[in-house]
């Protein structure tokens, strides 16, 4: 194991994939000389040279296209948003061409690809620039969603997602790239797409939570804790294909659940969650689901605003003592 | 760059029987196989939306005879045409349309999401401008792979008013990519002229300013189209510079079948007029003139396609629906 962080974790496996399959390129805006516009492909442009590294003009539908189709005759392209938010702009490529080639062709021509880039609110970035947009892609048959919260699920995950066939939406975080963690060094160390984990063990309640959320909720579960409050945290990891067992097997043991989720809630993932755990688990549930998501609101950029739209660690809280009607009548 | 029209090939010139045979061959294999998926739609054997490209087959024809086996194609919604000259076998195209399990994607594509991985044909693509970009990722692969293959591109006039037309284009001229895109302007996009749609009518001059070779070309004539669309191959195939050619042609018939006299947004004089610029009766007429072909050729040509198509028919309509186990199917691909 080394300690590094969530940026370095993913140009680490970046790199080993590069290396182990010269198929794998990466093309996106400022990737190469600029060496990445938040440092995900730093020093990649000096070890694999222009021809893999691939700087484009600001043109994400054509790259991405460009991506698409260079999948279709085998290559395997990584392309970089810069920020997620730039996905909208190649949303037809992702959604018309991407996810539906393996399909339309009767499974003629499937497409390797991984899009990947930051995404969710960070600091003050305002309205265009911090949005969970991962519920523009779990929706669409035919694409894998990953979202990694750990340093480790980070190198673990996007070199699976390099290894699979098929296109995979892989949104990081501007607010983890510095977070440090524990990483294998192994070349082929993978996690598998599909796999949730139980990041913290406990008994009352599951509590469902991913990136910046999943930290958020692991502060919550410290202090509920001192309220003798035992909180059980299940990261999905991947959010399509989501891994139901592990959740459903949690609710099953606490018989309580929250989702929390940095997006808005209508029509989110906690609403799909939600909706699985009264399918599968009803007759297990001592209270009903809750959700604590963002406010159905743009995200503002005042300080203060920019507060009050983002689930915070006390509103995790106070949904936790709600399902296990400990909250004091509230 | 920009050259003047290309004008008619001299008769004969450079033009053997076989070739002539071959070209012939490939119009009215278009034509029939089209007028017979028209007959079949009307019987309801055919569901959804079908576009036919009766009128513009000497592009397809002309430009997939300078293409190698092992180049590829790539297309819009109105691909019968460029799927069948690239080898497709006609009954699977057919079952295709008939959404059944013996069609080239096992009837989940349908008319409009044609692909044959055994021709290198790339489909069949529905958004307007959406293939374009994939056809410059298929030339960076060529590149990135040290290949001598070609892509060429079909895409309607309508197409050009897109983003991803110029964004396309850019990328294949900034990176030097082996495409050769070809415009089919056939005037119309849907029902909106070319006069309503562009501020430049001259499609082929947008090449100039990307600065990559470019030229309009008789699409009505077999032999230009394969001359001009030869230089392009050559070019892309021996350094990589891509062509923007805009081959002016005409569509006979409406945009698909739900629109079928295609006369509320052009005049049935307009039409008539076009018709006498058949690319097949044009091509035919020159070639027995040239004494390339003889009647008893183009006799037999019409007998031995009709039987195909016949053919072709028969075999969709005898192909099973897809199980329904295909629902679930190829929506990933999963490792063997």
């Amino acid at each position: 194991m080394a300690v590094m962080t969530y940026r370095e974790a993913l140009n680490l496996a970046l790199r080993e994939e590069m290396r182990r399959d010269p198929d794998v390129f990466v093309i996106g805006e400022e990737v190469g000389l600029y060496e990445g516009a938040y440092k995900v492909t730093q020093g990649l442009l000096k070890e694999f040279g222009p021809k893999r590294i691939v700087d484009t003009p600001i043109a994400e539908s054509g790259f991405t296209g460009v991506g698409i189709g260079a999948a279709m005759v085998g290559l395997r392209p990584v392309v970089e948003m810069m920020t997620f938010n730039f996905a909208l702009l190649a949303l037809d490529q992702i959604v018309n061409s991407a996810a539906k080639l393996n399909y339309m062709s009767g499974g003629q021509f499937n497409v390797p690809i991984v899009i990947r880039g930051p995404g969710g609110p960070a600091h003050q970035l305002a309205a265009q620039h911090s949005q969970s947009m991962e519920v523009y892609f779990y929706h669409v048959p035919g694409l894998k969603v990953v979202r990694p919260s750990t340093p480790m699920d980070a190198k673990g995950l996007l070199k699976s997602a390099i290894r699979d066939d098929n296109p995979v939406i892989f949104i990081e975080s501007e607010t983890l790239y510095n977070i440090k963690g524990e990483v294998p060094e192994d070349p082929e160390f993978l996690v598998p797409l599909g796999e949730a984990i139980v990041r913290r063990e406990g008994t009352d309640v599951t509590v469902i939570a991913y990136m910046g959320m999943m930290y958020r909720a692991m502060e919550a579960a410290e202090e509920l804790a001192k309220d003798g409050i035992s909180v059980e945290i299940v990261d999905p990891r991947t959010l399509q294909p989501m891994d139901k067992d592990t959740i459903i097997g949690s609710v099953r043991k606490t018989h309580r659940a929250v989702v929390v989720e940095a997006g808005a809630g209508f029509a989110g993932m906690g609403s799909e969650i939600a909706a699985e755990i009264t399918e599968d688990a009803f007759d297990d549930l001592d209270a009903p689901v809750e959700r604590v998501t963002g406010a159905s609101a743009p995200m503002p950029y005042a300080r203060n605003l920019e507060r009050l739209k983002t689930p915070t660690k006390e509103k995790i809280m106070d949904a936790v003592r709600k399902v296990c009607y400990a909250n004091g009548g509230r | 760059m920009a050259k003047t029209m290309t004008q008619k090939a001299a008769p004969g010139l450079g033009l053997d029987a076989d070739l002539a045979r071959k070209l012939l061959r490939d119009m009215i294999l278009i034509r029939r196989f089209e007028e017979k998926a028209a007959e079949a739609y009307a019987l309801g054997k055919i569901g959804g939306f079908l576009h036919l490209s009766i009128g513009e087959e000497a592009v397809a024809a002309g430009a997939t005879s300078v293409l190698r086996p092992d180049d590829y194609a790539i297309s819009t919604y109105r691909e019968h045409g460029h799927c069948l000259v690239k080898g497709s076998d006609p009954r699977r195209v057919m079952a295709e349309l008939f959404g059944r399990i013996d069609g080239l994607s096992k009837g989940k594509g349908g008319s409009m999401h044609l692909f044959d991985k055994s021709t290198n044909f790339l489909g069949g693509h529905a958004i307007v401008g959406a293939h374009l970009p994939l056809a410059a990722g298929v030339g960076f692969a060529i590149k990135y792979r040290g290949g001598d293959q070609v892509i060429v591109c079909y895409f309607g006039d309508g197409a050009v008013p897109e983003g991803e037309f110029h964004e396309a284009l850019n990328l294949s001229a900034l990176w030097k990519l082996p495409v050769v895109w070809i415009c089919e302007n056939n005037r119309y996009a849907m029902g909106t002229s070319l006069e309503r749609a562009l501020a430049q009518t001259e499609i082929y001059k947008f090449g100039e300013n990307y600065r990559i070779p470019c030229e309009p070309i008789d699409g009505m004539d077999v032999l230009a189209v394969r001359e001009a669309v030869g230089r392009a191959v050559d070019r892309a195939r021996r350094d990589n510079t891509p062509t923007l050619l805009e081959a002016r042609t005409y569509r006979f018939r409406g945009h698909s079948m739900r629109d079928p006299a295609g006369a509320v947004y052009r005049t049935k004089e307009e039409v008539e007029r076009e018709k006498l610029r058949d690319p097949i009766l044009l091509f035919r007429d020159r070639a027995l003139k040239a004494g390339v072909l003889s009647e008893d050729d183009a006799k037999k040509i019409e007998k031995d396609v009709s039987d195909l198509v016949d053919e072709a028919v028969a075999f969709a309509d005898a192909s099973p629906e897809p199980p329904a186990s295909e629902l679930f199917t190829d929506i990933f691909k999963e490792r063997a």
